[in-house]
């Protein structure tokens, strides 16, 4: 059957249109219940026993998507109008609803009423889209109950009170969500609702215990109109909101029509923005752009915001911002005066599901009634959330997840709902699951289709992997591995041969990843999404399924691997005389540890031929590092922290910094010369196209707090170039051991991190990785953790001409985006990696109070904060009490960078040695954190 | 954008590899030696058909074949939009040529030396396809004008939207810009003798895509032999009577 829909469009030029749309009606789209004898019921989803099916309503679904994905709600029609009106309302919404349709679990089918002959309603004349819409909805739904019969109920559920009456009229069940959830018995179901705004005023009370009445906090949004003409005329800016992660009373916009960041300070400037959220901005003038700069730190009114014990920075972007500080160092205030502004209205909300807990407060009389709590976000970027639950009790020392609803002007923080709840606060698997899903990371077990794509198991090398032209056996060479303890993901193996010549022949082997992931596939989609694997103190979440991840492509030792290999001609100086690429078949002959490596090498009885090797290439890796450094490549340092696990209890039993070996320098060494070959073997197949690897040289700016640090103690650091701040680090050597690598740990978290990118997006001169000092990088060398290195690896088979490039390749909008994913995968890793070594740190210190030695490594007005090296910490410590605060005992010599006592009795300065304890306390029940005081 | 929904259905309510409803008539223009309409959803092209006639102009004439001429419009009227085009744009000439390379590979032009056939196509609506349709309207047209073939010329296209093979492209699939490929066949001979495509598709994909457009080209074959037979049924009727 056909229809011509007809419907008036306008053009780009602004033109009146008529559009004529074929649109077919079929008798070949069925109720998807199992037991219908009419219907064909192979794609069938609802229950066979369905006593009642919901149909839904749009309202239903954009404001109630939390309910919906409970698993209690089940047997439910999403009607196909409901899904595009959904899609063209909320996108996000649309996408969760298509997750939850797509569930095998679940119970959800979609009914394309649109395109069923009985179902489409044709638009009267003088009927609005909307109530067309509606009207197609209450169709369907009587379809359903006439189709089902009587044995089954089926009932609408609209919040849309003239549906809902329309629909009885007509003979339908309908009810409220309300109604509906009420029926089913289920009190903490109720929690999940989206409260009508309505009920704003019964909440007000348990935000503010002061006697204000509804008073207006804070100012009016614009209207959508006033903004759009606004932005045009160039008074508001549009951008979106970055809060500060350790500061959340001060935020960023970045626009583009100004050029800089636009700073807003403060959560009345923030005019409740959330963090990702798309404002438009007005500037301050001028004369307040400075004013608000006391702020910052600690607690903004009633806000008592802590500061935490944190892991040290690695670089610039775990560390909190800085804002340069009026006249310090002596420098013109060039650099304070940057533009602040407010926000006057908001174009995209960001809001999603936040992890946290409630702030803790006394049972209300009377438990079983509805009580109205805070949320309080782990992520300290997000405001409290307020929010009422029948479960107060069951909740209190529960991780949940909440929900926003809205946010209007009386209200001091937003309102919203409960979602689920992960687990106990402090339970380590409940906090290993917040960091998990704090961070985006997808832990969930691989899918059927995703497992589908593995080859078949167990796996071994065949004879017609053998047979391949383009695959060289080298079977034959004395291939070993060396990597950290226990290592079962092996990416990398190598081989030193000595020539005739003279020369060396080294070869770096790389794991075969992209013989067995596909473009297109399943299996190739999921590792693009995950983009790398992630690294938790007690567990690793999996780029790729296990049986690739530890079998078929690791290097195990004396089995035979396929392998990417670049094979390098060197002499004994280290200079590369020739390089080739090719696929290949090995068999490694040791898988050694870091240890193990360094113990041969050291061992000077040894004289076996894999020792022999080793010390050869150690001796080539040296003289390449000493290269790289001449060229300017830094040795930064960071503290990374090891623990023991206990195998039994998965508790941390010791904890210890990670100590860097010879061996380690070695095989990094090679990786690095590896990756520097292949990016510029692909760039010069692919110059725009090809997947690299950068490290933008730090600004001035950024260098700022180490310059204000070495200033202070006299130190002369140049940072003109990579180089020259490369020699004058391995100048500085203060009085104690440490102290060098102190002053590398600063420099190190004042720089940004590197970043892929698309190489047609940027000029070459901007593809320079600073920290390495080389113009080119890439990553190819942990293809089975890295999606980067698929990508690359697929880039070096193209370029080498033994396969084409995947199609992928010629879309550059793609290519960016996917470089943009992993950046973000990449990040969330890492910082997921650093919160689950602060959940060990505090786990580790509940039952053993330590006394230890600290530096001193930021002044504040009230204390410092001081970095532990045996821990890798970074924590403050409190000179006066919260309650004394700024009783001016203490002050701070900014140019100095030291803090001293009033009578001058006692000071601390910069990078000072102190002695401090260490001990976990719980200032609220549920709430533990670590304390640092001095001694 | 979502081109076909997870249920399977396109945004006209078509599946993947269902053609849109096709409409033939023949004998529209009176005038010609042979004409039809042909339809393809909401895309409508007439064609007419003059000859085998005397050459006009001598110079070109051939000795051994049939000079076979081809001239493609658009109405101004055909895509709703008051756009003017001028004649003998781009687009046109290029069009004009793909239809008479094809039609001349299966008119028998051997069998009429020192003739000449003018093949003309309008496209009346315009709703994707429109080449595939000028093309199967002109085979109608040529067979009624009772011009010797070697076979029936049918033309399909089918494009890959959604990492799914898409049977003949509406206007709104058409533009997305996504690749699409159309198939002209000689179905009784089961030769390919058009291929046009516009972008770049890896080989497995281009096959499966080419295999459905082919499917559509064999379909809409079976329906032009039902309408000539219907037409020359009629014929027979009229004769008879
Ligand atoms: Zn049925």
């Amino acid at each position: 059957m056909l229809h011509n829909k007809s419907f008036v469009k306008k053009t780009k030029g602004g033109k009146v249109m008529k559009q004529v749309r074929e649109h077919y009606l079929r008798d070949d789209i069925y109720c998807g219940t199992p037991s219908c004898t009419v219907c064909d019921s192979s794609g069938a989803r609802l229950s066979d026993s369905a006593s009642t099916i919901l149909v839904v309503d749009t309202n239903v679904v954009l404001n109630q998507i939390d309910l919906l994905e409970n698993s209690a709600i089940d047997d439910v029609v999403v009607l196909s109008i409901v899904l595009e009106e959904v899609k063209n309302k909320n996108m996000s919404v649309y996408n969760r609803l298509r997750a939850i349709c797509s569930n095998s679990n679940r119970k959800f089918f979609v009914f394309s009423n649109e395109y069923h002959r009985d179902t489409y309603v044709k638009e009267m004349s003088g009927e609005t889209k909307n109530d067309r819409n509606d009207r197609a909805i209450r169709v369907a739904a009587q379809w359903y109950q006439k189709h089902l019969g009587g044995a089954v109920k089926v009932l609408l559920v609209t919040n849309d009170k003239e549906n809902k009456r329309k629909a009885s009229e007509e003979g339908i069940c309908a009810e409220t969500v309300e109604s509906y959830v009420k029926s089913l018995d289920r009190p903490d179901l109720l929690d999940l609702l989206v409260r009508p705004s309505s009920e704003d005023a019964e909440m007000e009370d348990v935000e503010d215990h002061r006697p204000s009445k509804r008073k207006v906090i804070y100012s009016e949004h614009k209207p959508m109109s006033e903004i759009t003409s606004g932005l045009h005329r160039g008074i508001y800016h549009q951008g979106k909101l970055r809060v500060n992660r350790y500061n959340p009373f001060e935020a960023y916009v970045g626009s583009e029509s100004i050029g800089d960041e636009i700073i807003i300070y403060g959560r009345s400037n923030m005019n409740r923005a959330f963090d990702g959220d798309i404002v438009a901005v007005e500037l301050l003038p001028e004369d307040q752009w400075q004013g608000e700069k006391s702020l910052s730190i600690v607690g903004e009114e009633d806000e008592d915001e802590d500061e935490d014990v944190h892991l040290a920075p690695n670089s610039a972007d775990d560390a909190p911002r800085t804002t340069p500080q009026q006249g310090s160092t002596g420098v013109t205030n060039a650099g304070s005066s940057r533009p602040s502004g407010r926000i006057v209205g908001i174009i995209k909300r960001n809001w999603h599901s936040y992890c946290g807990s409630l702030e803790p407060m006394p049972m209300p009389g009377g438990s079983r009634g509805v009580a109205y709590a805070l949320f309080v976000s782990k992520d300290r970027r997000f405001p409290k959330i307020r929010i009422q639950t029948r479960q107060l009790e069951n909740l209190l020392d529960k991780r949940i997840m909440v929900s926003v609803d809205s946010w209007d002007r009386q209200s001091r923080y937003p309102s919203g709902h409960y979602v689920r709840t992960i687990g106990e606060i402090g339970d380590r698997d409940t906090e290993s699951e917040v960091v998990l899903i704090e961070n985006d990371i997808n832990s969930r077990p691989f899918s059927a289709q995703v497992l589908a794509c593995l080859p078949p198991l167990p796996w071994s090398v065949s004879s017609e992997d053998l047979s391949i032209p383009f695959r060289q056996d080298l079977r034959h060479l004395r291939v070993f591995s060396v990597d950290p303890p226990g290592c079962k993901d092996i990416d990398d193996a190598l081989h030193c041969y000595a020539l005739p010549n003279g020369n060396f022949e080294v070869g770096v082997h790389i794991a075969d990843v992209t013989n067995f992931v596909f473009p297109g596939t399943p299996l190739d989609d999921e590792a693009s999404q995950r983009g790398t694997s992630v690294y938790l103190v007690e567990r690793r979440i999996d780029m790729l399924p296990k049986p690739l991840t530890e079998d078929v492509c690791s290097l195990r030792s004396d089995v035979e691997r396929l392998a990417f290999s670049v094979i390098w001609e060197m002499t004994p100086e280290a200079d590369i005389i020739s390089t080739r690429y090719t696929k290949s078949v090995i068999k490694s002959a040791a898988a050694l540890s870091y240890v193990e490596a360094q113990a041969r090498m050291d061992d000077s009885r040894l004289m076996d031929p894999v020792t022999t090797d080793l010390r050869n290439m150690n001796s080539l890796a040296k003289k390449m590092r000493l290269r790289r450094i001449e060229r300017g490549a830094l040795t930064l340092a960071s503290a990374e922290v090891k623990f023991q696990i206990d195998t039994e209890t998965h508790d941390p039993l010791d904890i210890g910094m990670y100590q860097i070996r010879e061996a380690n320098q070695m095989v990094e060494e090679f990786m690095l010369a590896a990756n520097v070959s292949v990016a510029q073997q692909i760039l010069k197949s692919f110059p725009l196209c090809s997947l690299l690897r950068r490290h933008p040289t730090p600004t001035k700016e950024m260098l700022e707090p180490l310059l204000r640090v070495s200033a202070a103690i006299g130190l002369n650091l140049d940072v003109s170039s990579s180089k020259a701040l490369a020699d004058s680090l391995d100048l500085a050597v203060g009085g104690d051991p440490y102290f060098n690598k102190l002053i590398r740990i600063l420099a190190t978290r004042c720089m940004s991190q590197a970043v892929y990118f698309c190489s047609g997006d940027l000029s070459p001169p901007e593809y320079h990785h600073y920290g390495l000092a080389t113009p080119l990088y890439t990553h190819f060398t942990s293809p089975i953790r890295r999606y980067a290195d698929v990508i690359v690896h697929r880039l070096l088979a193209a370029s080498i001409g033994i396969s084409k490039l995947p199609s992928v390749f010629q879309d550059r909008l793609q290519l960016t985006s996917i470089a943009d994913n992993l950046n973000y995968r990449h990040r969330n890793a890492q910082m997921a990696g650093r919160a689950s070594v602060e959940l060990h740190t505090l786990i580790y210190f509940r039952k053993r109070p330590t006394d230890t030695e600290a530096r001193i490594v930021k002044i504040r007005s009230n204390g410092f904060f001081v970095f532990v090296p045996k821990y890798g910490i970074e924590g403050p410590v409190y000179l006066t009490t919260r309650a004394e605060k700024g009783s001016g005992e203490w002050y701070v010599d900014e140019q100095e960078q030291k803090i001293k006592k009033m009578d001058g009795s006692l000071s601390y300065s910069i990078l000072q040695t102190v002695q401090i304890h260490m001990e976990v306390v719980e200032p609220q029940p549920n709430r533990p954190k670590l304390q640092l005081t001095l001694i | 954008m979502e081109y076909v929904s997870p249920e399977g259905l396109r945004l006209d309510g078509r599946r993947p590899m269902e053609m849109r409803q096709i409409r033939a008539e023949i004998g529209a223009v009176s005038k010609a030696d042979g004409s039809a309409v042909f339809e393809m959803g909401n895309t409508k092209v007439i064609a007419a058909v003059y000859g085998p006639r005397e050459v006009q102009n001598r110079s070109q004439q051939l000795s051994d074949q049939a000079l076979v001429r081809c001239e493609y419009s658009m109405a101004n009227f055909s895509t709703g939009d008051r756009m003017r085009k001028p004649k003998g744009d781009r687009r046109s000439i290029e069009i004009s040529l793909v239809i008479r390379q094809t039609m001349e590979e299966c008119i028998l032009t051997h069998l009429m030396p020192r003739s000449q056939i003018d093949i003309y196509v309008q496209v009346l609506q315009a709703d994707g396809g429109t080449r595939s349709a000028c093309i199967n309207a002109a085979t109608l047209a040529l067979a009624d004008a009772g011009i010797p073939m070697r076979d029936l010329v049918t033309s399909c296209s089918a494009g890959y939207l959604n990492s799914t093979p898409l049977l003949d492209l509406n206007y709104v699939e058409d533009s997305a810009g996504g690749p699409d490929i159309t198939v002209g066949i000689l179905p009784k001979l089961d030769k390919v003798t058009l291929l046009q495509m516009d972008s770049k598709l890896p080989i497995d994909i281009l096959e499966n895509v080419m295999q459905l457009a082919t499917e559509g080209c064999k379909a809409i074959a079976n329906y032009i032999r039902e309408i000539l037979l219907e037409n020359t049924k009629e014929l027979e009727y009229r004769r008879g009577s």
